[in-house]
């Protein structure tokens, strides 16, 4: 739970925040993946990269949560 | 029927089980009186993290989903996979936005969007015309659940409407009796047996199918010898911007359905909605994985049964496909994890459903002085309502038409964004604004969806969500999703709108709560005797 500082009004505003910018754009960019080469265990890269950003929505909006806790 | 005896026993023991568990639910974490929205319809506002991800993974991921997305990627390959980066965008986009939503609902007691919007914006009538929206967008959801039992069930063999009804009445009845708490606990079961069954799929079919390189290649290799210009295991120039914007545009329409919110609602203070914004990913990758079957469907020459009309159904590929490579104890499994996967989901958008009606109708219009039992009394009947409605539609409609209905559903969801999501943050929309952005951008997406056609089926209306940029006057053979369209229609007249009646100076509704409403958490004070008329 969030302690409140007294005669400081709450916010949500951080600039931590700006990291969940990076997987809500990543993924939307298709330059990055519509493509078959390089394979990766035999996935075509359109689909072993986007499953990939998984990952990185995870780690960035873990982050956001820790530093703003 | 005999060669499916096995996977019937183990699906019906399965669906049996949680049956009896629904309404052992009813005990489960008990309170002291049920009789409230906030706890039948919400559980108490009680739930921790672990129940939010299995309650909220079990609402977001549905039957239909399992069923829909493979056979999207069956029919029309890379396009299908839309799911996943609407998946992942979807958490990060919502992280701040539904930390708010539960702070001031949980300083008002609000139990639906429309609750919201009656405070933020002092207005009942924006109020109910968010609560329909949420409404009509609901109830053919509730029906595709069906669809997904049924598909389930035509694999085993099993026709006729008799057992979709049963389990349905089973449902009603542990639904009526235990409320949210009811498919909380039979999400545990449901998304265990997902993740048994998709992790058992992408190790053992693969292996039996020659390797993930031939699966990709069998589809490709499918996919080049139809006429179809925009099929294939990657995107086209035509379809990259539907991807996109069908992939952004679901992200934002997701927790603006009424369901989405219940399950957030009923958790217990902020950082159990800020820790599963990165837990939920979890099933952004199973739901990657399930959308893979619909390439290893192609990989092993599966087929759609085909019903009675001499009309293929897509949906069965996914049920098919398991009856066709794993043993039957363990196809009865997987049926069962569909099965019951359309249970968690119906009863929530059963129960959020009703929860708008008893809230944003009921007593806003016929009874203003309902006290709390009274309205879960109501909330309860009309649970039963909307099951029995979407049983009927089922029954009574061609299923495409509840389809066709969920297609719209989306698009029109999204248009309650400036009020309910921008509401979150600016209260610099005027109402009148608000309305006005609203039915223009529903009659920008109707328009669209009437004017795209669905050349696979021949119908010549609402046949899809992909609107052809040509319809504008643009030369070009790119589509985009009509929900995203609409929205910037809506948005610009919503700006539009409020510019206008400010300058005309018409009278806008006062707004219920305050700055600090937006970050309270578990211990903050609450607002006691709710008073949405905003008069304190």
């Amino acid at each position: 739970m969030t302690t409140r500082e007294p005669g400081r009004p709450r916010t949500d505003r951080s600039p931590w925040n700006w990291l969940l910018v990076v997987p809500i754009v990543l993924p939307l960019l298709t330059f990055l993946f519509n493509s078959d080469e390089p394979r990766l265990l035999g996935f075509p890269l359109f689909y072993w990269l986007q499953i990939a950003f998984i990952a990185v929505g995870v780690t960035c909006t873990t982050i956001v949560y820790r530093m703003t806790k | 029927m005999n060669a499916h005896t096995t996977e019937l026993v183990v699906f019906a023991v399965l669906f049996l089980a949680v049956s009896v568990m629904g309404f052992v639910a009813a005990r489960w974490r008990r309170p002291e009186n049920i009789e409230s929205l906030h706890e039948w319809g919400l559980g108490g506002r009680s739930f921790g993290s672990w129940i939010t991800w299995f309650l909220v993974g079990g609402d977001l991921y549905t039957a239909y989903t399992f069923v829909a997305v493979p056979a999207l990627v069956f029919g029309a390959g890379a396009l299908g996979f839309y799911a996943l980066p609407y998946t992942v965008v979807v958490y990060p986009l919502v992280f701040l936005v539904l930390a708010r939503m539960w702070s001031v609902s949980h300083v008002h007691g609000f139990v639906t969007p429309a609750d919201f919007v009656r405070a933020r914006f002092g207005s009942p009538t924006l109020a109910l015309i968010i609560a329909i929206t949420g409404l009509v967008a609901t109830m053919p959801y509730i029906a595709l659940q069906l669809v997904g039992i049924e598909a389930v069930l035509k694999a085993m063999g099993i026709t006729g409407h008799l057992p979709i009804v049963i389990a349905f009445a089973i449902l009603a009845a542990y639904t009526y009796q235990s409320g949210l708490r009811a498919p909380a606990l039979i999400a545990f079961v449901k998304d265990a047996l997902i993740y048994i069954v998709i992790i058992a799929a992408v190790v053992y079919i693969p292996a039996k199918l020659g390797g993930w390189g031939h699966i990709f290649d069998s589809a490709a290799a499918k996919f080049a010898k139809t006429p179809a210009p925009a099929d294939g295991i990657l995107l086209t120039g035509a379809n990259q911007l539907q991807y996109v914007s069908l992939a952004f545009g679901s992200a934002l329409a997701l927790f603006l359905y009424p369901h989405s919110l219940t399950g957030v609602l009923a958790s217990k203070n902020r950082n159990v909605i800020k820790r599963n914004m990165s837990a939920l990913p979890a099933y952004s990758l199973v739901l990657g994985l399930i959308a893979l079957l619909g390439f290893m469907a192609i990989a092993a020459g599966t087929k759609p049964i085909v019903g009675p009309g001499g009309k293929a159904d897509s949906n069965t590929i996914v049920p098919v496909l398991f009856d066709q490579l794993f043993p039957d104890w363990f196809a009865g499994v997987a049926y069962a994890a569909i099965g019951i996967g359309a249970l968690v989901p119906a009863a929530i958008m059963s129960i959020a459903a009703a929860n708008l009606f008893t809230r944003n109708i009921y007593r806003e219009y016929i009874n203003r002085d309902a006290t709390d039992a009274q309205e879960a009394k109501v909330s309860k009947l009309v649970s039963l309502v909307v099951k029995v409605g979407a049983v009927l539609c089922i029954l009574l409609l061609d299923p495409q038409f509840s389809i066709d209905l969920q297609l719209i559903g989306g698009v029109i969801i999204l248009q309650t964004l400036p009020s309910v999501a921008l509401g979150l943050y600016t209260r610099w929309f005027h109402k009148g604004g608000l309305m006005a952005g609203w039915a223009a951008g529903l009659a920008a997406g109707l328009w669209m969806l009437y004017l795209t056609p669905n050349p696979a089926n021949g119908k010549l209306h609402f046949g899809g969500s992909a609107f052809a940029l040509k319809n504008l006057g643009l030369d070009t053979p790119m589509t985009i999703y009509t929900g995203f369209l609409a929205l910037i229609v809506n948005l610009v007249v919503a700006v539009l709108g409020t510019l206008l009646f400010r300058a005309l100076k018409v009278r806008d509704g006062e707004d219920a709560t305050s700055r600090d409403d937006y970050f309270a958490d578990e211990g903050d004070p609450r607002v006691k005797d709710l008073d949405l008329a905003g008069s304190h």
